[in-house]
C-alpha cells in the first residue's frame, strides 16, 4: 500500500500539492504514481517564470517503461523547478513527498484554489482504481 | 558461452589500413582551391585496420545475434519468415545495383516493368484499385494512408473531419501516426471475444471522424467477425476505413481487405512479402487505396505509356504532373526500390497458388501451436477463438502463484535456442506473449518450441530463480536498462 | 514454390490435434460472403531458374551506362567486403534488437556506427538512423520545433539551394503537422544562400534555418557566417551534410566562430555515399546527429552501453520512452525502424575506409569533378554557371535546351548529368554533372567527345 501524507491535497492524476507558509505552493507526483512508474531516469521540470493554467502540461516524468506527463494541478508562475533531479531523478522514486519535489508555483491571484482531494479522498480512489 | 568482441576502436592502429581499398594519394594541391576557413582540421574518429581484421571483427559480432536463419523467430506480428537467398541475389544484379535513380526512363525498363507488375499484384491480393510502392516503412505507409484520408476530405470541402479512431489494442504507430497527420486520435474498446465495442464505435463515430485504422486479424491475433457492420457504421459517418496490414499474412490468399469494405491499406512488404529485416530495417511500406482515393496517392508511381507503334510495353513514372492532388513524395526517389524487387522476386516465385497457401498454412502452425501449448497448460487470452496466424497466451497465473513473468519466460527461451515471442504487447493482456509462428516452419520446430515452454513451465515450478535469471547461455546476462538510460553511453570515446 | 515445408503426414497430424477436418475449417470466423475465390490477377509460379532468367533479361535491358549523375545519389567504389559482410543471414534476417542478449551483435555495430557518425560530424550524439536523407531533413525540422523555447513560429527556413526532392518530402510529411518551410534564393552568381534575401527576414521569428553543404549544385556555402546569422537570432541550426565530403569538410559541429553558439544544433544527411549502392534509389538511409541537450527530442531508435547482470559491458536499445510503442500519440515520431542492413553496410565501409582511405576518396571525387569540368568547358557552347568552390559536383549551362542533349548522349551509353530546367526557371540551360573517384580519365574523356560530337550536330540542324 503506498503511501498517502494526511496534510497534502491530491488531484485525480496522481500530483499533491503542499501550502507553504509563504503562501506559495509545492507540487509533486505521489508514491502511488512513482511505483506504477518504476526506477525514474529522467525528469523534466519547467523553467521559473512560466505562467501555468490548470491542466497544463508542466513536467515529463520518465522511466525505461513510461513517460508520463505531469499536469498542473494549481494556475500560477512557476517559481522554482527542482535542480536536484537532473542529475537524481531517483529522488522522485526514494522520497516523493520531500526531495523529490518538482516544482514550487506562486498561485494566481483569484478565487481560492479548488478541486483537489484530500488524502482520505485520494486513498479511496486508489482503492477504486485496484478493483 | 561467452565472447566478448572488444569494440572496433580498439583494434585500431594508426598507420595500419585497408589500403588495397583506397584510392590513390593525390598531391595536396589537388584540393588546394578548397577555402582554408571551410576545411575539417581534425581526421574524424575511424578505426585503422586491415581488411581482415574488420572482416574478422564484424563476422564475430555477426555470431552473437539470433536471426531467422539460424533459430525460430515466433515474434508475433512481425511474421519472421524465411526471406528466400534467390529474391537477394536477382535484386543484386549488377545491372539493378548500378542503375541511377535519375538514370532515364529509357535505361530502366526492366527495373520499372517489375515495380509495374508489383503493383498490380498487390492489387490483386489485396482488392485495392491502386498501388503506390514509395512508403519506405510500415509506419511511412500508415503515414501515407492517413494523410490520404486527409486529403480526400479536404478536396471535398469537408473540414471539420480531424478525427481518427483507433481501438485500444492497435500498434502503437497508429496513434502516432494520427498525430503526425495533424489528426485527434479517439480510442475505443475492445469486448471480451476480442472483437471492437460496436456501442463504443456508435459512441464516437460522427461529422468529425475522418477514419478509423484496424488491424484484421487484430492485434489480440483473432479476427475481427463483425468488419462489415463496422464498415456499414463508420462509412455511414462519412469516415474511411483504414487496414493496418501489419497482419496480412494471415489472410493472404483468403480475404482481400478491400473486399471487407476497406479504403485504404498498407503493406508491410518485410512481413508479407519476405523481404529482410536486416536488425531493423528496411521495411517497405506499398499503400493500396480503392477507387476514390486514387487521385490521392504519393508519387512516384510507374505507370504504363498508351501504347504506342510497333515496339511492346513501356513504363513510364508517373509524378505530381500525372497526380496533381497526390498529397506528394515521401522520399527522395522512389522508396526502398531494392526491397521493392526482392518482393517482386518473392511473389512470382509464390505465384497464384502458392500466394493462396500461405494464409492457409500460416493459420495452420499458429492453431497447431495454441493446441500443444493449451495441452501443456498455458492459458489462451482468448480461449474461444480460432487462432489467426498468431495467438496470445497470458501468463498472469505464473505470474501470481510462481513470481515468474512473461520476460522471464521470453528470456529463458533464448537458453532453449528459440528466440523469444513478442512480450508485453497488445498492453491489455496482462503478462501475455505473442506467437507467431509463419507458414515456413516445420511441425518438428513447433513441436521443439512446445517442448521447450513445457520445460520452463516446469522449472518455474521448482527453481524459480533459474528462470528469474535467464538467459545463462547467451554472451551477455540480462542488461541494466535504467543504467542504460542514466548513464547514457552512447559513442565509444577513448579513455585518457 | 511458397517455401511450405510440410509433408501430408505433418498436415494431417497436425489438424488432428487441431481437432478440424481440414484447413479450410480454421478459416470458419470468417464470413464466407467475404471469402477469395482466386487471384486471377497473379501470374502462374516461376521456379527459381526461371525467375533467374527473368530477372537477368530485366537487369541486361537497363544496362550499365557510363554515369555522371549525382544530385543527391553517389557513386562510389564499393568493398567486396561490405557487402559480403551485410549479407550474411545473421545480421540479414535479424529483426529489430528488441531482445538485447540475443542481438548483441546488430547492438554494437549500431553503437560503433553511431560513434562513427558522431566524430564525422563533429557532433556529441548520433541515433541509429532514419529512412532517408530527404525525411531526415523533415524529422529535423519537426525535432527543432520540438527543441526550440524561442521560437513558436514553425517556420523553417529551407534554400532553394537544397536538394528540391528534400524540400518536396519536408512538405508533404511535417506540412501537415503546421510547419511551413520558406524558401531562400541563391545569389544568381553564387550559387549559394543569398545573404541579401536573408536581410529581408532577418528580424522575424523564425525556427530554424537548414544549411546545405556542398549544396544542391555541388557549391560549398559559407557555412561560418550562416550559422553565425542564425545562432545571433536564436534560429536552429539544421546541417545537411554529404557524409564522404567530411573527410575534406568542416565538420557542422564546428561552423561558425562560436558566438553564441558553435555548431549546427542538429545535422542529417543521406548516408548512400558510404557503401550502399545506387540502385535506383533505395534502400538507403538517413543520418542524423546532435547536440547531447536535445538527445531526448532524437527520433528514431538510439543504442547504449551499460552492465549486465554479472556486471559485463553489454548493449541495449535505450530511451525508449520517447518511441511510439510507449508514447503512442505523443512520440516523438511515428518510425519504428532503422535503416539496420544500411548503416550495417556503412560501418563496414568506414571501418575498411578509415580516416585516410575517407580523406582520399573525398579528394580523389573533387579532382576528378575538377577534371571533368574542364574537360567539358573546352567544348564550345558550355560553360560554368556559378563561381566560387565546388565539392564533386557543378552547374553547367549549354548554349540551348539541355533535354535533347541528353538524350542523344544516353542513347551513347553516357548519362550526363541532371537537367535542371524544370526545377530551376532561373536556370533555363542548366546542367548538374558529377564525378566520383570511379571515373577515369578515359570516362571523362569519352563524355567530353560525345558532348563536343552532339553539340556540332545539334548546332548544324
Amino acid at each position: 500500500m503506498s503511501n498517502v501524507p494526511a496534510d497534502l491535497k491530491y488531484t485525480s492524476t496522481h500530483e499533491w500539492v503542499r501550502s507553504l507558509p509563504d503562501g506559495s505552493v509545492e507540487i509533486g507526483i505521489t508514491d502511488h504514481a512513482q511505483q506504477a512508474l518504476g526506477d525514474l531516469v529522467f525528469v523534466e521540470v519547467p523553467e521559473a517564470g512560466r505562467e501555468l493554467k490548470v491542466g497544463d502540461r508542466c513536467a515529463v516524468v520518465e522511466s525505461v517503461k513510461a513517460a508520463s506527463d505531469v499536469y498542473s494541478p494549481v494556475a500560477g508562475e512557476v517559481i522554482a523547478g527542482n535542480p536536484q533531479l537532473a542529475s537524481a531523478p531517483e529522488a522522485v522514486n526514494n522520497d516523493p513527498y520531500a526531495s523529490g519535489w518538482l516544482m514550487r508555483l506562486r498561485p494566481a491571484s483569484g478565487p481560492p484554489i479548488t478541486g483537489l482531494m484530500s488524502a482520505a479522498e485520494y486513498q479511496q480512489l486508489l482503492l477504486s482504481e485496484s478493483h | 558461452m561467452r565472447i566478448h568482441e572488444k569494440v572496433i576502436f580498439e583494434y585500431s592502429q594508426p598507420g595500419r589500413g585497408a589500403t588495397d581499398q583506397w584510392p590513390q594519394e593525390l598531391p595536396a594541391s589537388a584540393t588546394g582551391d578548397l577555402p582554408q576557413h571551410l576545411r575539417r582540421t581534425r581526421p574524424p574518429l575511424l578505426p585503422e585496420m586491415g581488411e581482415l581484421e574488420v572482416v574478422r571483427h564484424f563476422t564475430r559480432l555477426s555470431q552473437l545475434n539470433f536471426s531467422i536463419d539460424t533459430h525460430f523467430y515466433p515474434l508475433g506480428s512481425c511474421t519472421m519468415k524465411y526471406n528466400p537467398k534467390a529474391c537477394n541475389q536477382y535484386a543484386m544484379l549488377p545491372q539493378f545495383l548500378g542503375r541511377h535513380p535519375l538514370a532515364p526512363e529509357s535505361h530502366g525498363q526492366g527495373f520499372l516493368a517489375c515495380l509495374y507488375e508489383l503493383q498490380e499484384m498487390l492489387k490483386e491480393v489485396t482488392g485495392m484499385q491502386g498501388v503506390a510502392l514509395s512508403p519506405m516503412a510500415g509506419a511511412q505507409g500508415e503515414f501515407a494512408g492517413v494523410a490520404m484520408i486527409r486529403a480526400y476530405h479536404r478536396a471535398r470541402g469537408d473540414l471539420l473531419r480531424n478525427e481518427i479512431i483507433v481501438p485500444e489494442a492497435a500498434h502503437g504507430t497508429n496513434p502516432a501516426t494520427a498525430t503526425m497527420c495533424g489528426c485527434l486520435v479517439r480510442e475505443i474498446a475492445v469486448d471480451a471475444q476480442g472483437d471492437i465495442d460496436l456501442a463504443a464505435l456508435q459512441s464516437v463515430v460522427g461529422p468529425r471522424t475522418a477514419g478509423i485504422m484496424l488491424t484484421n486479424p487484430s492485434t489480440l491475433g483473432v479476427f475481427e467477425r463483425r468488419i462489415e457492420e463496422v464498415a456499414r457504421i463508420v462509412h455511414a459517418a462519412g469516415g474511411l476505413l483504414y487496414y493496418d496490414g501489419a497482419n496480412l499474412n494471415a489472410i493472404l490468399g483468403k480475404v482481400r481487405p478491400g473486399d471487407m469494405g476497406f479504403d485504404v491499406i498498407h503493406m508491410n512488404l518485410h512481413k508479407t512479402f519476405s523481404t529482410p529485416h536486416g536488425g531493423g530495417g528496411p521495411g517497405a511500406g506499398a499503400v493500396g487505396v480503392s477507387e476514390r482515393l486514387q487521385a490521392f496517392l504519393p508519387v512516384p508511381i510507374v505507370g504504363l505509356a498508351p501504347a504506342g507503334e510497333g515496339a511492346g510495353r513501356h513504363f513510364r513514372w508517373l509524378t505530381e504532373r500525372d497526380l496533381p492532388q497526390s498529397i506528394g513524395r515521401l522520399s527522395g526517389f522512389m522508396g526502398n526500390a531494392g526491397v521493392l524487387l526482392r518482393a517482386y522476386i518473392y511473389m512470382r516465385l509464390l505465384g497464384r497458388e502458392g500466394m493462396s497457401q500461405v494464409g492457409a498454412y500460416a493459420t495452420l502452425n499458429a492453431n497447431y501451436l495454441l493446441t500443444l501449448l493449451r495441452r501443456a497448460g498455458f492459458d489462451p487470452a482468448y480461449p474461444s477463438r480460432r487462432a489467426s496466424h498468431e495467438f496470445i497466451i497470458t501468463l498472469k497465473r505464473q505470474a501470481r502463484e510462481l513470481d515468474v513473468t512473461a520476460m522471464d519466460f521470453a528470456k529463458r527461451l533464448l537458453d532453449h535456442g528459440f528466440h523469444a515471442p513478442t512480450t508485453y504487447f497488445p498492453l491489455l493482456v496482462p503478462e501475455c506473449l505473442l506467437i507467431e509462428p509463419t507458414e515456413t516452419e516445420t511441425k518438428d520446430v513447433l513441436d521443439a518450441f512446445a517442448t521447450a515452454m513445457a520445460l520452463i513451465q516446469k522449472e518455474a515450478e521448482q527453481e524459480p530463480e533459474h528462470v528469474r535469471s535467464a538467459p545463462h547461455t547467451l554472451p551477455v546476462r540480462r542488461l541494466d536498462d535504467v543504467r542504460a538510460a542514466k548513464h547514457l553511453d552512447l559513442r565509444w570515446q577513448p579513455t585518457v | 514454390m511458397a517455401f511450405i515445408p510440410h509433408t501430408e503426414a505433418d498436415v494431417a497430424a497436425m489438424l488432428a490435434a487441431i481437432g478440424v477436418p481440414n484447413i479450410e475449417a480454421l478459416f470458419d470466423e470468417i464470413p464466407a460472403s467475404l471469402r477469395v475465390r482466386s487471384l486471377r490477377g497473379v501470374p502462374e509460379a516461376l521456379n527459381e531458374m526461371q525467375i533467374g532468367r527473368l530477372m537477368s533479361e530485366r537487369a541486361r535491358t537497363d544496362g550499365q551506362p557510363l554515369c555522371f549523375i549525382g544530385a543527391g545519389a553517389y557513386e562510389h567504389h564499393i568493398p567486396a567486403a561490405v557487402w559480403a559482410i551485410t549479407t550474411r543471414g545473421e545480421f540479414y534476417s535479424a529483426y529489430t534488437p528488441y531482445q538485447a542478449e540475443a542481438s548483441q551483435g546488430t547492438l554494437q555495430l549500431i553503437y560503433e556506427y553511431q560513434t562513427m557518425m558522431a566524430s564525422l560530424t563533429g557532433m556529441e550524439v548520433s541515433n541509429a538512423s532514419l529512412y532517408d536523407g530527404a525525411s531526415a531533413v523533415a524529422e529535423a525540422s519537426l525535432m527543432a520545433v520540438r527543441a526550440s523555447r524561442k521560437s513558436k513560429s514553425l517556420r523553417i527556413l529551407l534554400p532553394e539551394c537544397v536538394n528540391p526532392q528534400y524540400r518536396r518530402v519536408a512538405t508533404a510529411t511535417a506540412g501537415n503537422q503546421g510547419l511551413r518551410f520558406e524558401p531562400v534564393a541563391f545569389g544568381a552568381d553564387s550559387g549559394c544562400v543569398s545573404a541579401e534575401a536573408l536581410r529581408e527576414i532577418e528580424n522575424e521569428d523564425i525556427t530554424a534555418l537548414v544549411i546545405q553543404q556542398p549544396n544542391f549544385f555541388g557549391q560549398l556555402e559559407d557555412v561560418d557566417a550562416l550559422t553565425d546569422w542564425a545562432h545571433a537570432r536564436g534560429i536552429f541550426v539544421i546541417a545537411v551534410v554529404n557524409p564522404i565530403s567530411l573527410a575534406l569538410l568542416k565538420p557542422p559541429g564546428e561552423w561558425g566562430t562560436g558566438q553564441p553558439r558553435r555548431g549546427a544544433d542538429i545535422v542529417v544527411g543521406e548516408g548512400q555515399p558510404l557503401g550502399v549502392p545506387l540502385a535506383s534509389g533505395g534502400p538507403y538511409f538517413g543520418f542524423m546527429t546532435t547536440r547531447m541537450e536535445y538527445v531526448r527530442q532524437l527520433p528514431g531508435r538510439i543504442v547504449g552501453r551499460t552492465l549486465d547482470a554479472s556486471g559485463q559491458a553489454g548493449f541495449t536499445l535505450t530511451l525508449q520512452a520517447r518511441e511510439q510503442h510507449i508514447r503512442r500519440a505523443r512520440a516523438t515520431s511515428n518510425i519504428c525502424t532503422n535503416q539496420g542492413l544500411l548503416i550495417t553496410a556503412a560501418t563496414v565501409y568506414l571501418s575498411l575506409m578509415g580516416p585516410v582511405g575517407l580523406q582520399r576518396t573525398a579528394a580523389a571525387s573533387h579532382a576528378r569533378a575538377r577534371e571533368l569540368v574542364a574537360a567539358l568547358t573546352r567544348v564550345q557552347g558550355v560553360r560554368t554557371v556559378f563561381g566560387g568552390p565546388y565539392f564533386h559536383e557543378c552547374v553547367l549551362a549549354l548554349d540551348r535546351p539541355v533535354a535533347p542533349v541528353l538524350q542523344s548522349l544516353a542513347t551513347r551509353g553516357i548519362l550526363a548529368g541532371l537537367d535542371l530546367s524544370e526545377t530551376y526557371p532561373q536556370l533555363p540551360n542548366g546542367l548538374l554533372v558529377c564525378a566520383t573517384e570511379t571515373k577515369t580519365s578515359a570516362d571523362i574523356e569519352r563524355y567530353a567527345q560525345a558532348l563536343r560530337e552532339v553539340m556540332l550536330s545539334a548546332r548544324a540542324a
